[in-house]
């Protein structure tokens, strides 16, 4: 296999690239998505490849966007809509949490609708006002749903295409800091990484630290830090939010015992919240320490001045972890 | 005949693209006029230092209005002191003339939320940044100056050509027309919704034609003519407050003009469009229009020109050097203004923060 040397937001349009010439079904649509190759440049040559019928800029209208991505779905293509960022998904929330959850459901498997939603999400990245949030928990609420959330260019290619292939809707969230923080490896050919698998980015026995998206590198940097403290831990990167890898989650923490939860999202009802219950319902005897939850506060996203004072720091993370371990 | 009872198809204009009066010059005292191109000034010179701060990245992400002074400034112009603004996020020479300081709409753009503390008095809602999300809430707004019987009042709501095509622009127009709300919807038709041409939008000739399906009145504007935007504007406002026998409150304008530069600095429109076209729509720059009808009317002349110039930069570097000197806002200050009070949760996370921030400093915090 030859590779090539991509960021993630080269990866997504890379993804999308070799899906839609394995498979003549699938089709991007959004706004800016044609033309101009997105905002973010996610789609860029895409429209010049593949022409307007298969990627095609639409009105400005989410509602729209979604409730027509659902339409075509069940008449069998595969649409990759892309909501320009995640804080505009709301217009199309109803046809998000009433529809393309549900569609399999209320039909008993007659209509399916195999199509990805696409936003990029998260903050850190001096945006204006609603372009920083970390709203996955809304969809990971929903039945029916499944929500990908990769954090290199290796995982985005391959769980974007699972999730084009996936014959159930997919929320994937793009970790919009770290579009092109970082090169990483990945095939030309197409691959497919699973959703609902988490990954093991380092082993350790002293702690385990669950993490996602853009807050993956972060962990992992304190993670190194606290090397020099003696202390050994585990990173676990999620990468798919919903349905959630109980299994690896488990695992690791019956090796060490000990959690910490990193998300940028508001920690009350983040991830950490479903996996401390988790850890709770399934491990409660190996428990050394309370899970510590480093996540945004309970507040608005701030205007970009104050962002970096709401969003896990590397020193929050560090000092989350002793917290756990030094219980 | 009033100004509003047109075919939405017909384009109202005062002056062509040379400033030569081709229709009717609005009623309006000399200060006025001379105001009004000192405020179209003074938004140019205003947006073209935003560019610059942003580019010396001494600001964030800016939307710039360069092109659209006319059809800011002669509609914002026609509000009455009680009147209400419910802006977009692109209203920087409106909001300044519905009293927000240029200062604080830097503050906004430069990351802190006390851009948006309107000072006592000043009619203005915050800039709404999701598109057409603005719209019911000038609806839900003027409706309730109804209720309470503040007949005086009327409520301008600003959105652009992409945001015709939201649902929120559709429910807010249809419950103007069936509740009958002293409304004027300006929409700034500035061509492009970042990419999207206007074609892409709506299959329909006119946006102004869209306000026929809300049983409400729809007029198109050359929104690069100042004196013909603040005629219809007037007139919206003021049937809006006081409407004729049969006459329905609501006004739908279409402001058909251009936006010159970039839809926000992160943006590179000469990826989706032609500088042809841009030249095109420049030789329609509003600024020079309306200079030329002034000096040919006698109202100002070198001197005041001159003059004018001065003013407008010295109260845009006053505005940036205030900005700029403000204090940076407390990171505290993000816990106290979720609720009225801080909840229980609330005030945990914010003792642990201030814990933190003790222990480590800033740095702890702040990255690269």
């Amino acid at each position: 296999m030859s590779s090539q040397n991509l960021t993630i937001v080269q990866a997504v349009r890379d993804g999308l690239y070799t899906e839609m010439n394995l498979d003549d079904e699938v089709l991007v649509m959004g706004e800016d998505v044609g033309k101009n190759g997105g905002v973010f440049r996610a789609t860029e040559g895409l429209w010049d490849e593949f022409g307007d019928d298969r990627v095609i800029d639409t009105p400005l209208a989410e509602s729209g966007i979604v409730g027509t991505a659902v339409g075509m779905a069940a008449m069998g293509l595969k649409p990759v809509p892309e909501i320009q960022f995640s804080g505009f998904m709301y217009p199309g929330f109803d046809q998000i949490v009433s529809h393309m959850s549900r569609f399999r459901n209320r039909t008993r498997g007659r209509y399916t609708l195999p199509m990805v939603l696409r936003a990029p999400y998260g903050g850190g990245i001096r945006a204006p006002e609603s372009h920083s949030e970390s709203k996955e928990m809304f969809y990971a609420h929903e039945a029916g749903l499944k929500v990908v959330i990769p954090s290199t260019p290796y995982d985005t290619k391959g769980l974007l295409i699972s999730a084009i292939r996936d014959p159930d809707p997919v929320i994937f969230m793009e970790p919009k800091l770290i579009y092109r923080a970082f090169r990483g490896e990945v095939p030309e050919e197409d691959y497919t990484v699973p959703i609902g698998e988490a990954a093991v980015r380092r082993e350790g026995t002293d702690v385990s630290v669950f993490t996602f998206g853009a807050m993956t590198r972060p962990t992992l940097e304190a993670v190194e830090n606290l090397e020099d403290e003696g202390i050994d831990a585990e990173v676990v990167d999620i990468r798919t939010i919903s349905p959630l890898d109980r299994e690896t989650i488990v695992e690791s923490f019956k090796k060490t015992g000990r959690a910490v939860v990193v998300h940028e999202a508001p920690k009350n009802g983040g991830l950490g919240a479903e996996i401390t219950a988790t850890i709770q319902e399934e491990a409660l005897l190996y428990q050394e320490a309370p899970v510590k939850r480093v996540a945004g506060y309970d507040v608005p996203y701030p205007l970009y001045a104050l962002e970096d004072y709401y969003l896990p720091s590397v020193a929050r993370v560090e000092e989350g972890i002793r917290e756990a371990v030094n219980f | 005949m009033s100004v509003l009872q047109r075919d939405p198809q017909d384009q109202v204009r005062v002056l062509d693209e040379d400033g030569t009066v081709v229709g009717e010059v609005p009623d309006v005292d000399d200060e006025t006029l001379v105001d009004m191109y000192r405020y179209m000034r003074l938004a140019r010179h205003f947006d073209t230092r935003a560019v610059s701060l942003q580019r010396q990245g001494r600001m964030g992400t800016y939307p710039p209005l360069s092109g659209q002074e006319g059809a800011q400034i002669g509609s914002a112009l026609a509000l009455d002191e009680q009147d209400w603004m419910v802006p977009s996020y692109r209203e920087h020479g409106a909001s300044l003339l519905r009293g927000l300081p240029l200062k604080q709409t830097l503050l906004y753009w430069m990351g802190h939320e006390k851009g948006n503390e309107m000072p006592e008095g000043v009619n203005l809602f915050p800039p709404a940044v999701p598109i057409a999300s603005q719209i019911p809430h000038a609806t839900g707004a003027a409706w309730a100056k109804k209720l309470r019987g503040e007949d005086d009042t009327a409520v301008i709501c600003y959105f652009g050509d992409g945001a015709t095509s939201e649902g929120d622009f559709h429910e807010g127009l249809n419950f103007a027309g069936v509740f009958d709300t002293p409304n004027v919807f300006f929409c700034n038709n500035n061509q492009w919704a970042i990419s999207v041409p206007r074609e892409r939008q709506t299959a329909a000739e006119t946006l102004a034609q869209k306000a026929t399906a809300y049983g409400i009145d729809g007029v198109q504007v050359d929104g690069m003519d100042p004196l013909a935007v603040y005629s219809v504007t007037k007139a919206a406002l003021d049937k809006a407050k006081n409407p004729g026998e049969g006459e329905g409150r609501p006004t739908l304008i279409e402001a058909v003009q251009y936006r010159f530069g970039a839809h926000t600095t992160a943006d590179d429109p000469t990826v989706y469009r032609d500088d042809d076209e841009v030249e095109k729509w420049k030789a329609k720059d509003p600024i020079p229009r309306l200079e030329a009808f002034l000096r040919e009317t006698g109202r100002i002349d070198d001197e005041a020109v001159e003059a004018i110039e001065e003013d407008v930069k010295q109260r845009v570097a006053d505005a940036i050097e205030a900005a700029e000197s403000d204090p940076r806002p407390d990171p505290s200050d993000m816990f106290d203004y979720a609720y009225a009070e801080r909840t229980p949760e609330i005030q945990a996370q914010y003792e642990e923060f201030e814990a933190l921030r003790e222990k480590f400093g800033d740095e702890g915090f702040l990255r690269e």
